[in-house]
């Protein structure tokens, strides 16, 4: 390597080790649109008042479901839990491994891409009386992940904000409670 | 050139040497306590705490975290939050709440963004602008 190259890589790793890992994001506690979208995604109204009810038939949702307990405050109606599941995809294996052999033989040495492998599925269930006086209780649910590839990277943390989710929990949730799950306006 | 290496590099390893250890990160802290603890904390006019801890609940979801951890008793909520920005990143975030003489509550938040401490003013008070609005009261700071 010429010194100038070797100069630059010192300069850089020393940048490297006094720079900080970057700054918090301005938005990153910022209430947007998005957040109400996201509320309304996440939260039905149930006329009881019975909040210990709804909170422990909705960790029998989540046990259904697979998830495990990690902890819970029934004083604040809060349950959190988790489940490990599978993150492969046949429909990205099978492209990763084609062209870690194309590429493979193109460089004449092993490529490998990643693929992704296991996920970890968060989840928090919340229940809050309505306060209005009308003796209705909100539950909000939320759902997200992290994924792991096959090398042990980190490849996603993402909410899971498709509606389905949601709407598939609140169904589940309503039928054992034998309420109506109502879509806040 | 070749000493102008050579003392670059013995220059940079006497500057990471006089770094502390890894170690002392446990009591480190970047800023004055007093001066954190002003950042971190605001005093509602409520002795409301339940409704308060629900309130720091709603709020740190609605700002798209999850909830990892809460105590009525002890009044304190965890949360976590995950995003991407060049790379993902976690935010997490402890609240609690406690009596404040008679009247008041007082309300302390601290946050970690990926391996750092918090200490910037700007993300404290977007929280405590979330949560006040959510609570009808108004956040007042503290000395």
């Amino acid at each position: 390597m010429p010194s100038s190259g070797r100069l630059f890589l010192l300069i850089g790793s020393v940048a490297a080790l006094w720079g900080c890992a970057g700054e918090i994001p301005k938005e990153a506690l910022q209430l947007t649109s998005e957040s109400l979208a996201a509320r309304q995604m996440q939260t039905r109204r149930f006329d009881s008042s019975d909040e210990q009810a709804l909170l422990a038939a909705g960790g029998a949702v989540l046990q259904d479901l697979g998830f495990i307990l990690k902890t819970s405050e029934p004083g604040l109606g809060i349950l959190v839990a988790d489940k490990d599941r599978s993150a492969v995809e046949a429909k990205q294996v099978v492209p990763a491994i084609v062209f870690s052999i194309v590429l493979s033989a193109l460089v004449g040495q092993g490529v490998e891409i990643p693929w992704d492998d296991r996920q970890k599925i968060s989840s928090t269930l919340v229940t809050h009386p309505s306060g209005a006086g009308d003796s209705a209780t909100f539950v909000r649910v939320t759902f997200r992940r992290i994924v792991w590839t096959n090398r042990n990277a980190v490849s996603k943390m993402e909410l899971l904000d498709e509606p389905r989710f949601y709407e598939e929990f609140f169904q589940r949730l309503s039928k054992s409670v034998f309420l109506e799950a109502q879509q806040l306006p | 050139m070749k000493t102008h290496g050579a003392v670059l590099i013995l220059s940079t390893v006497v500057l990471l040497a006089g770094c502390a250890s890894s170690r002392d990160q446990l009591l480190a802290s970047s800023k004055s306590q007093v001066a954190l603890r002003s950042i971190q904390s605001r005093a509602f006019d409520t002795t409301d705490r339940e409704r308060a801890l629900r309130t720091v609940v709603a709020t740190l979801q609605d700002l798209g975290f999850l909830i990892e951890q809460a105590s009525l008793p002890l009044g304190s909520v965890t949360g976590s939050k995950q995003g991407k920005i060049s790379g993902f990143y976690t935010l997490r975030m402890t609240v609690s709440v406690q009596p404040r003489g008679a009247t008041q509550l007082l309300v302390r938040a601290n946050a970690q963004y990926n391996i750092q401490e918090v200490v910037e003013p700007e993300p404290y008070q977007q929280f405590f602008a979330a949560f006040s609005r959510a609570m009808f009261l108004d956040a007042q700071q503290i000395d």
